[in-house]
């Protein structure tokens, strides 16, 4: 679905959503018991830099210091952080730590952060945006990646071809929207035939875990086979007397 | 015979030190009790599948331990052990560290963490950048409850990718010269962008782009230690003297404090631009000024971060 075919479904009714000539997302619309989405995000595959990290962070903040109380949807479609002297000069790693901060705060402030992936994403850009969500879902074709099998096949040494054929055997390493659920990193793909705005008020509704299950979510799919017996075992010991 | 068994554990060079030295020298002396230890076995269930060498602490130690009288949990990566990458197991190691110091109602303050990580170790690419999501979801839940997490960066892999992004959700963060803190590496970026973007066999460049005085200078770390053991400890007693709560109050102001960076120094094509501008008299005698008189001018000309964070 493209990003216009995605906003007439979530909102019917019509909204205020644009993009920016660097493909930042910003704007809201309503939403079917009366309230309303803000919306941000990335849109046209666009990388996310220093200048765009900031003011995605400044919208979360806002939206948390007006006291809004319904969710925040954040679209995406991005390549992955801008790769650039500049851009790690200024200290990159700093500004998409600061936009997944002010996400995570929203969400704590009783903001429902949703993600919702689109097109493409990768490494940093997707753990600003998408991943610091509380809830992800994704859109079919969406493809996700935390690094392209050939750049993979340059670190590891093994051919495109061998990486593919592994790839079968285990979604770990593999890019793809399938073998990222698996993990337990996106809950669920939405339905392109039927109202989004319906799948989004389902979503909203429902109960959600208290916590970040995506550990246990990873296990019961076989993606990530030890996360959360570990983290488990270590809550455990640590909670023990010393 | 080599001195440096006799060295006391706190002198050796953090640069030089595995992990578990770290660890051993930044607690107090012989408080250090390790969780899913090397004999637990607990290697990646996923490099076998690549050939590769597995390790039964999967390059990460994790444990509870003293820090001047005060219980802590402490984790520290290995450097030398798949450049310290973030792997399933490794990064599942952290999150339960900080979820069991969010669930100890306060019996735990603080978390050290001794980075030392080329970020995402790309044979488990997506268990890699999930764990750290987890990473920083738990770590915030910590801090909004009043805990503290201190980052120690100064190893030979430096502070990467995702690790980069885990380092800027800190309270805060000790650097040496010889850590480095960035999102791309430069490898990365001069293979993505070409060598006319970067450099990378341009050491110096690479040191005052991304190393620890100029991460000192603009605010992304507020404590310079010298490459000593006994140094990251001082400097770890110091930030979590004055580490901040995680709540709205701290993100506007980091939020104005890095929308400041941007309107001073984004026209600077070179650190020595941004280090001149901050008002260093001198701005090409830094990299080579010993620990001792950087701290001295960076107390004097560095960019506060202390409570925008």
């Amino acid at each position: 679905m493209t990003l216009d075919e995605i906003l007439a479904s979530l909102f019917p009714a019509g909204h205020q959503v644009a993009v920016d000539a660097d493909g930042l997302i910003s704007g809201e619309g309503p939403l079917p018991d009366g309230g309303k989405a803000l919306v941000t995000g990335v849109a046209n595959g666009a990388p996310l830099g220093i200048e765009g990290a900031a003011k995605l962070a400044g919208a979360a903040l806002a939206a948390i210091a007006s006291g809004h109380k319904g969710p925040l949807v954040v679209l995406v479609d991005s390549d992955s952080q801008r790769m650039s002297r500049r851009d790690e000069l200024l200290g990159l790693s700093e500004y998409l730590a600061h936009l997944a901060k002010s996400l995570i705060l929203a969400d704590m402030s009783g903001i429902h952060t949703i993600g919702l992936l689109y097109g493409h994403t990768a490494a940093g850009a997707f753990i600003a945006t998408a991943l610091a969500t509380r809830t992800l879902v994704a859109l079919p074709g969406a493809h996700p990646e935390v690094m392209d099998l050939p750049s993979m096949s340059r670190v590891t040494k093994l051919s495109i071809d061998v990486l593919r054929e592994k790839a079968k055997s285990t979604p770990v390493f593999a890019p793809g929207l399938e073998n990222l659920a698996k993990t337990g990193a996106v809950l669920e793909t939405f339905d392109p035939a039927r109202s989004l705005a319906a799948q989004l008020s389902e979503l909203l509704q429902r109960k959600t875990a208290a916590g970040d299950d995506r550990d246990l979510i990873g296990k019961e799919r076989g993606g990530r086979p030890k996360a959360y017996d570990i983290t488990r075992e270590i809550e455990r010991l640590a909670a023990a007397d010393a | 015979m080599s001195a440096l068994l006799n060295e006391h554990p706190a002198d050796v060079s953090w640069y030089e030190a595995s992990a578990r030295a770290r660890i051993a020298g930044l607690l107090d002396p012989h408080s250090f009790a390790e969780f899913i230890g090397p004999a637990a076995r607990e290697s990646s269930p996923h490099l076998d599948i690549f050939d590769l060498p597995k390790q039964f602490d999967d390059g990460l130690v994790a444990g509870r331990g003293t820090l001047a009288g005060e219980p802590v949990l402490i984790a520290a990566q290995e450097g030398r052990f798949m450049g310290g990458a973030f792997g399933e197991v490794h990064g599942a190691k952290l999150t339960g560290l900080l979820r069991a110091a969010h669930a100890s109602g306060g019996r735990i303050n603080t978390v050290l963490i001794a980075f030392d990580t080329g970020g995402v170790r790309l044979q488990e690419a997506n268990a890699g950048e999930l764990a750290i999501a987890e990473i920083m979801r738990a770590m915030l839940e910590f801090r909004a409850g009043g805990g503290k997490v201190i980052g120690l960066i100064g190893g030979r892999a430096g502070c990467y990718g995702g690790g980069g992004l885990i380092s800027g959700c800190c309270s805060g963060l000790a650097v040496s010269e010889e850590g480095r803190i960035s999102v791309s590496g430069p490898e990365v970026i001069e293979t993505n962008k070409g060598v006319e973007e970067f450099d990378s066999k341009d050491r110096a460049l690479v040191w005052r782009t991304m190393g620890g005085k100029h991460r000192r200078l603009i605010g992304v770390a507020q404590q310079f230690a010298d490459d000593t053991v006994a140094s990251f400890r001082a400097a770890a007693l110091s930030l979590v003297a004055k580490a901040p709560l995680f709540n709205l109050a701290a993100m506007d102001k980091e939020q104005a404090r890095l929308e400041r960076r941007l309107q001073r120094f984004g026209a600077c094509k070179d650190a020595t631009e941004i280090w001149a501008a901050l008002g260093a008299n001198d701005p090409k005698a830094i990299p080579e000024m010993n620990a001792d008189d950087f701290i001295a001018l960076a107390d004097q000309i560095a960019e506060n971060s202390d409570d925008a964070r």
